[in-house]
């Protein structure tokens, strides 16, 4: 009995018409009026945390049309948990498809980004691997060690220039310029010391990143750079990665 | 179904005295403050779910507040209304983080708002009756159980009436409480605007909910909405205290004594300083309370 008041409760809630409208009344005014005030706050507060998860997307749409997008996406994607953190990690699959954007191709990959960066910045915490935690390898066993990412690293690698754009719509930018968006770009997000640090890399150090992600040796990792650029430098690499704090631990076999 | 006895209202760590609801906008500014500043008032209130997130910057920042401030935590998403229960991961990730603040207080709404696995991010109303105590009086009691600790239930401001409701909230409340040894978390502004949206007396609800297992009082303000001849008082918790809010503030204190009352401001939220000016006026009304009859508390 009172499942089913819910469900209607929460199609009267999401969509437009008043299924809860025979289960209750208003002491004054309409009962249309009272049920709008909990559609409005369901919907609006769902879109507001989507506002805040896609600073970018809503600057580059603007706030009326992102508006218009979270709500349709709010109606057919409900938080499925009671956390606000998670609530959006569908959104950019959502714009990847949605017919009204297939004019912006990149819009979906920078969302991707800005959603990468709140699960970098909610992830849990480790000490991120240095040098010194390599040392202790012995040279010739080290082809064969396994890096495990740090819980905060994410790499997203798109088509397009989805850094440049992302940077330039940061809201203190005031003079956008022009962006070729052709320019494929590979952007890593770390956190080494609490603040998410968001930056591009090379196509090989991309593919290098992506084959410890899939626990490949370090020598086959490499090797896998190696065949994307000839001139892939290993040890400056790592040394990149150590000091923004991409690892977490490595292994020996 | 009596558990009072395990959960009867103790000794609270959160002083009978004013708090402030913990903002993420304000979270950096009292993180940041030296361990031998003064506190920014006597407790703060986090909200659960705010929190839930497996590390980072913000549950840092949440223990260095801890060190100074008595925490109370604030649940919005537990659904205590659901027909299906509690969702048993959702009760796994609340008690981790109850294991990290080790909370003083813990509370939640007479409310839902999770169906079907979906959740609907407002405080939802139920119907008063037989079947929905039952509802949330095992639902209660799952969670006291699940946490070891009692729960303040907080009544829910409201916009609209069930048809199928028999009995008025403060009824529902005072049997929830003998079911389950569950307390109450009075929230002032929530009588009164439920009261103007539901034709009742806020003072009749004060004067008939149980005084005694009252172990927390919330503040807010809220919005007036007109449409058409209809005047719907909105929780929003955007602005100061109204006065009359003040008035029955005061009734309650003068009748059942100091109470942890806390400050809340969800939307267009001020500088710290203005919610330690609502606290300072909470505090007031407690100071000033006239012992009248030395009512024996629990």
């Amino acid at each position: 009995m009172w499942l089913e008041t819910q469900r209607a409760f929460r199609a009267t809630v999401t969509g437009v018409d008043d299924a809860i409208a025979p289960q209750a009344h208003s002491a004054h005014g309409t009962l249309a009026q009272r049920v709008a005030v909990y559609r409005n706050t369901v919907q609006q507060s769902l879109i507001d945390v989507l506002a805040s998860a896609f600073p970018a997307v809503q600057r580059i749409v603007g706030v009326r049309f992102f508006s218009a997008l979270a709500r349709d996406f709010v109606r057919s994607h409900l938080p499925d948990v009671p956390q606000l953190s998670v609530y959006g990690v569908k959104f950019p699959d959502f714009i990847a498809t949605h017919k009204r954007l297939s004019d912006l191709q990149y819009l979906a990959d920078v969302a991707r980004l800005e959603w990468a960066r709140g699960e970098s910045y909610f992830a849990a915490d480790a000490a991120p691997l240095d040098l010194a935690g390599l040392a202790a390898i012995a040279p010739e066993r080290l082809a064969s060690v396994i890096f495990t990412l740090h819980p905060a690293t994410r790499l997203v690698v798109s088509p397009h220039a989805i850094h440049r754009v992302w940077m330039v719509n940061q809201p203190d930018v005031v003079d956008v310029p022009a962006i070729d968006i052709g320019i494929a770009e590979r952007v890593i997000l770390t956190r080494p010391h609490y603040a998410v640090m968001v930056r591009l890399i090379a196509p090989a150090d991309a593919a290098f990143v992506a084959a410890l992600n899939r626990k490949l040796s370090l020598g086959a990792a490499a090797g896998e750079a190696l065949s994307v650029d000839p001139a892939f430098n290993l040890q400056a690499v790592l040394q990149d990665h150590f000091i923004h704090g991409t690892f977490s631990t490595v292994q020996t076999e | 179904m009596n558990a009072s006895a395990t959960f009867s209202l103790k000794q609270s760590p959160i002083p009978a005295a004013a708090g402030i609801g913990l903002r993420l906008q304000h979270l950096n500014e009292i993180a940041s403050q030296a361990d031998d500043a003064p506190p920014v008032a006597s407790w703060l209130e986090i909200h659960s779910e705010t929190f839930l997130n497996a590390g980072g910057p913000r549950l840092v920042m949440l223990q260095e507040v801890r060190k100074r401030h008595p925490i109370s935590c604030h649940g919005v998403g537990l659904s205590l209304g659901s027909a299906q229960g509690l969702d048993p991961a959702h009760l796994k990730r609340l008690a981790k983080l109850f294991d990290r603040v080790k909370p003083a207080l813990l509370s939640e709404h007479l409310a839902w708002s999770v169906v079907d696995g979906a959740y609907l991010n407002d405080l939802l109303p139920l119907p008063y009756n037989d079947e929905m105590l039952a509802v949330v009086s095992a639902n209660v009691s799952r969670a006291q159980d699940f946490f070891g600790q009692q729960l303040l239930v907080e009544n829910p401001s409201s916009y609209l009436s069930f048809n199928a409701s028999t009995m008025p909230e403060w009824d529902f409340l005072a049997r929830l409480v003998q079911n389950t040894g569950c307390g109450l978390l009075l929230d002032v502004n929530n009588v009164y605007v439920s009261a103007a949206n539901n034709a009742f007396s806020a003072e009749d609800y004060l004067a008939s909910v149980p005084s005694d297992v009252v172990g927390e009082i919330h503040l807010a303000g809220h919005s007036i909405e007109v449409e058409g001849d209809d005047r719907v008082l909105v929780d929003t918790h955007s602005t100061y205290v109204c006065d009359p809010v003040w008035g029955l503030y005061r009734d309650v204190i003068a009748r059942i004594g100091a109470r942890p009352t806390l400050i809340e401001w969800d939307m267009d939220i001020p500088a710290l300083s203005e919610l330690q000016h609502e606290a300072t006026r909470a505090q007031a009304v407690m100071d000033a309370r006239q012992p009248q009859d030395q009512a024996c508390v629990a």
